[in-house]
């Protein structure tokens, strides 16, 4: 393991986030950029410090539009931060945005920066739809046709099956290597762990009537108005079901494994549009521009799991920091664990719980702990707000640290599972 | 490589054997064509028909563009039509000589290619354009009450075509490069980086130059030209009346008359200019071109480093001061309390943004620069800060007391109030030497005034950085004293309610809104006033009938009280559907009463020799310059002083004194009419 001990203090100043927007199979009034600068834009303005001092900007991202190619440099410039600002764009699918704190927060403990803007953005509904290889290659032969008859042939090779699109969205969503897709992942969860239909769909009602509660509680200050030009504006993540209750839920069939499965749409994150930002700041940049600080990253982690269960990616990843910072679940005051599944969130906490599990996945002796539903994920999750891949890993680290400021406390975990067999997680600290 | 010394110009030659002739007009910001100019070019091409060189590239040695245009200094100092001729005939034989030479010749063009500095370049075999958005290329003339004179008429109609050719010359506006190209105005829009190389390329290769073809060159022919003519006349008769602006209608009889003979054209087109030019529209539209250059330089743009600015209120002044300045390239926050008002004014913005800037790109950029800002958390990063809430003392003070404390220190509180003193508004802050007026007229994107309102309080700093801002956002900036009304609601004020008088009395609004178009207004008083809003000239009236002999009609009050409010409530004097008038009937049969347009004016050219005498702006050059810009008075007429001075004032007082008998103490005349002599 590396050491930790001399990195420098890290400080999360502040964040901001767009309203997720449930995408509604149309491409969504904003692209990503759009996106990331209505979450920036009031970002910055709020504080002292002119967008042209950050050191730079990392933004997580899974699949930027066509015109997006390296869409932090988009956004950086269309922030104002000017041209001398260093801007770059990461990846680890539904990590992303966490991925790019993750680099924020190694730089700044390095040393190497000190004022970071980072975070996460996704337009899925955005997502590219692109041509079959068999669709390309014919058009590279095709322009290489000079006469006529030559054409008539190439035109005679044309198949319907070259014209099928590839929704790029769907392919990011499924293990090329495993052959599955993400809800078939979940699927094999909810079997290995026992979860059954109900208890998921149960979950969901709970997730929607937790964010409909913080809704009205006002809770959700990080979210910032984004104005369209048809003289509208958006405050709310849409994906919220107020109306949402187990008897509603059990009319879904299921979508992965069809007839007779149990992951349904309504107990899986819902697909949206957002993003989220967060300024991140070393303890001179806090000093030098004044800057008010919500909290402290004071670890995180990477970790492989398998890829047929990639959902288990929280616990692999979580269970090192615990073990690093000596924590039992009960010194941690509150969770984001970030709900891709129903059942995936469920299958983490029941994993802590089972002694074989932590022994065999995690080399625990014992069986690690519960984590309490009232401190997890208490606002809601990806089931009611939604998960706009590259996004979501920053809004659960800023939700969290808004959490613990407003109840007053001190400690929160951060986790998400990742495509491909991760997990990701980041701890933070208040006061 | 040889050099040859001139005042205006530099001449060069290459290893090609090309020449390169630089405009570089001495002591000048700008390029521009006066006598001096042309007489040093007519040296330079004759020296050139000597030494035969390859060919000839002209270009500019100025970064502020090619050629402004002609030396508009030289028209006021004209003698007679005669003088004005034989001016315009020395002009049109250098360009002659520049347009026979044997040797291929190129203007190279960036930034400004305008009137005269257009022509030069129409005489030169080809011309190519930086395609940067800062070249624009254009024969504006007619805003002068003239038309192009070097030749520009004969010779653009054959290069682009009729069609083209007259939409440039009558409507005055400038092409950018690309646009240009599209016609065949040019014949390359290329890179800065580009323009040498290409030059050098075209002298070397010598293309065939270019000329409409195809159905634009038949536009030019005899039996097209009557017809053409009919309808360029009617589209002119919608933007301009041929007694108060000539030079269009001038333009087309050239035109249709002379098309085939270039020789007699460009005779005809001599004498029609000089004709024009020793006119009252086209002195007076001189006029207000310095008025505007006078009022320009009022603003000195280094006085304010502004980059930020944050307006408070999302009405439709506020919204659309914002939305301006972002489309300026100002970085903008607008503030209100609802985010509805905040989704407005980004819909508005973005319209406004689409209908000028056209490209996405740039339509982007400024959105991105105009941010909607509930908290209000531009106010310490601005460096001007605008409020444009609802005209209300306590709440205005309220916002103020939470402002200013946040304020950088050299930041500019401006506001956009039309009626409350700005020595009321300022007692509540620390500073208040530091509130200064910025009065906006709507639409903003229109009316280039803006009012600098100085309270007593007022610093001299404010009043610079606040006219420093206008530079900066390309408005003229006007300082007037802070009194009511100000300026320009001042004097329209009284004229607006001698038209409602009249209405009351039952003259129908179109013959009222018909003689004050008839006089040259833009629009007439009934119709202004609904556009404007009854309410909003109920209460400005209100104000101004507190302190000086303006009474308020009933008329005016019944209307308000019964809702009909003009344009945005559907119904004012006139009726509206979707904004638009609906026809209010003939009233062919009516005989008007023979006063209508002196009782209405009388009152608008009393109140500004009022606002002269009590010192409201500093001069009547600048009264002129304020009124025209800011109401649209006349401008053929040059200002309501000019027009005094024109008619005499012993006519016009003696009007006065005629209606003050039949109506009233509002029509005695102002003191100033006797002390300004």
């Amino acid at each position: 393991m590396v050491t930790r001990n001399k990195e420098k203090p890290v400080f999360v100043v502040d964040g901001a986030r767009t309203p997720f927007f449930k995408v509604m199979g149309k491409p969504g009034q904003f692209r990503a950029s759009d996106l990331a600068v209505a979450a920036g834009r009031p970002l910055l303005a709020r504080h002292g410090f002119d967008p042209g001092q950050l050191d730079e900007v990392i933004l997580g991202c899974v699949m930027p539009g066509p015109d997006e190619a390296n869409i932090a440099r988009m956004l950086s410039l269309r922030l104002g931060c000017g041209k001398h600002v260093p801007a770059w764009t990461v990846q680890r699918n539904c990590a992303s945005g966490m991925q790019a704190l993750d680099c924020a927060y190694g730089n700044i403990a390095s040393g190497r920066s000190n004022l970071i803007l980072a975070g996460g953005v996704e337009a899925i509904s955005h997502a590219p739809v692109l041509l079959d290889n068999k669709m390309v290659a014919w058009l590279a032969d095709w322009a290489r046709c000079k006469t006529m008859g030559q054409k008539l042939k190439a035109l005679s090779q044309l198949r319907g099956g070259h014209l099928a699109p590839i929704i790029g969205l769907l392919r990011g969503l499924s293990d090329p290597l495993a052959g599955l897709s993400m809800g078939q992942t979940a699927e094999i969860l909810a079997y290995r762990f026992n979860i059954d239909r109900e208890t998921m769909d149960a979950y969901a009602v709970d997730s929607h009537q937790r964010l409909a509660k913080a809704q009205d509680e006002g809770w959700l200050d990080e979210i910032e108005a984004v104005y369209d030009s048809r003289g509208k504006h958006h405050l709310h993540d849409s994906g919220l079901r107020r109306d949402s209750s187990v008897a509603n839920l059990a009319k879904l069939r299921p979508v992965f494994d069809r007839n007779f499965g149990r992951v349904t749409a309504g107990n899986s994150a819902q697909v949206t549009d957002g993003a989220a930002l967060l300024i991140l700041a070393s303890e001179e940049a806090v000093k030098q521009h004044q800057l008010p600080v919500m909290g402290r990253i004071v670890d995180s982690e990477w970790a492989g799991c398998d890829p047929s269960q990639m959902g288990m990616g929280p616990v692999h990843a979580m269970t090192p920091i615990m073990k690093r910072k000596r924590w039992k679940p009960d010194s941690v005051d509150y969770w984001e664990i970030n709900e891709a599944f129903a059942t995936q969130v469920l299958a983490n906490v029941a994993a802590w719980k089972d002694k074989d599990y932590c022994n065999d996945e995690l080399g625990s002796r014992s069986a690690i702990g519960e984590i309490d539903r009232d401190r997890l994920n208490v606002d809601g999750g990806g089931v009611s707000i939604g998960h706009p891949v590259g996004a979501s890993g920053a809004r659960i680290v800023l939700h969290l640290l808004h959490v613990l400021e407003r109840t007053n406390s001190k400690r929160g975990m951060a986790s998400l599972c990742i495509g491909g067999g991760q997990g990701g997680a980041m701890a933070v600290e208040r006061g | 490589m040889t050099e040859q010394q001139y005042k205006n110009w530099r001449l060069e030659r290459d290893d090609h054997d090309i020449a390169w002739l630089y405009i570089d007009k001495v002591d000048a910001a700008a390029n521009t064509l006066s006598a001096a100019v042309l007489e040093e070019l007519n040296d330079i091409l004759g020296q050139l028909k000597e030494d035969r060189p390859q060919g000839l590239v002209i270009l500019s040695a100025k970064s502020s563009g090619f050629i402004a245009g002609a030396d508009i200094k030289e028209f006021t100092t004209l003698g007679g039509q005669s003088d004005a001729e034989a001016l315009i005939g020395r002009g049109q034989a250098v360009l002659e000589r520049l347009a026979a030479m044997s040797m291929p010749t190129v203007a190279v063009i960036q930034g400004f290619c305008l009137g005269g500095g257009m022509e030069l370049a129409l005489a030169c075999r080809y011309r190519i354009a930086d395609e940067d958005p800062k070249t624009k290329l254009g024969l504006p003339e007619v805003n002068l009450g003239i038309h192009p004179g070097f030749g520009g008429t004969v010779r653009l109609p054959p290069l682009v075509g009729a069609p083209a050719a007259m939409d440039m010359m009558l409507g005055g506006r400038a092409l950018s490069a690309r646009a240009a190209k599209k016609i065949g105005l040019v014949d390359y829009a290329v890179p800065a980086r580009r323009l040498l190389d290409a030059a050098r390329n075209v002298v070397l290769t010598s293309p065939i130059p270019k000329k409409a073809t195809g159905w634009k060159a038949y536009t030019n022919h005899k039996l097209a030209r009557p017809l053409l003519a009919r309808y360029l006349q009617k589209q002119v008769a919608k933007r301009a009346r041929k007694d108060h602006y000539p030079a269009p209608y001038a333009l087309i009889d050239l035109w249709q008359a002379h098309m085939d003979d270039p020789r007699r054209m460009m005779r005809e087109e001599a004498a029609s200019v000089a004709r024009l030019v020793m006119g009252d529209t086209a002195q007076n539209l001189v006029r207000v071109f310095f008025l505007q250059e006078q009022m320009k330089a009022l603003g000195k743009k280094d006085e304010i480093a502004a980059k930020r600015v944050h307006v408070v209120g999302g009405g439709v002044m506020g919204g659309d001061i914002a939305a301006w300045c972002a489309m300026r390239g100002m970085h903008v926050t607008i503030q209100d309390r609802s985010h509805e008002t905040l989704a407005r004014v980004m819909k508005r913005a973005h319209a406004l943004f689409k209908r000028r800037l056209k490209q996405p790109r740039l339509i982007q950029a400024a959105m991105d620069r105009l941010m909607p800002d509930i908290k209000g958390s531009g106010v310490p990063k601005a460096d001007v800060v605008i409020e444009a809430i609802f005209e209300d003392v306590d709440a205005k003070q309220a916002l103020y007391k939470e402002i200013e404390p946040q304020l950088k220190k050299d930041a500019v509180l401006a506001t956009n109030t039309s009626s409350i003193p700005l020595e009321v508004l300022c007692k509540c802050l620390q500073k208040p030497s530091r509130l200064v007026g910025l009065h906006f007229f709507n639409p903003v994107a229109k009316m280039q005034l803006v009012e600098i309102v100085r309270g007593t309080q007022t610093s001299n700093k404010a009043v610079k950085q606040a006219a420093a801002f206008c530079r900066h956002i390309d408005r003229l900036p006007l300082p007037v004293k802070s009194a009511p009304g100000f300026l320009v609601n001042r004097v329209l004020m009284p004229y607006l309610l001698e038209a409602v008088t009249l209405e009351e009395e039952g003259v129908p609004g179109a013959v009222i809104d018909k003689a004050a178009l008839d006089f040259g207004m833009p629009m007439g008083p009934i119709e202004l006033a609904d556009t404007v809003g009854l309410d909003i000239c109920l209460s400005v009236a209100r104000i101004l009938s507190q302190q000086l002999d303006v009474p308020v009609p009933n008329r005016l009050e019944q209307l308000v009280a019964a809702g009909r409010l003009g344009r945005k409530s559907g119904e004012g004097f006139y009726r509206y559907t979707d904004g638009k008038k609906v026809f209010a009937g003939d009233s062919k049969e009516y005989t008007s009463p023979a006063d209508v347009i002196d009782r209405m004016m009388l009152r608008f050219l009393n109140e500004a020799v009022a606002c002269l005498r009590e010192g409201i702006v500093d001069n009547a050059d600048l009264l002129d310059g304020g009124v025209i810009f800011g109401t649209g008075f006349a401008p053929f007429r040059g200002g309501p002083m000019n027009y005094i001075d024109k008619i005499g004032k012993e006519s016009l007082l003696q009007t006065l004194e005629v209606l003050e008998q039949k109506y009233g103490s509002r029509f005695r005349a102002d003191a100033g009419w006797i002390d300004s002599e």
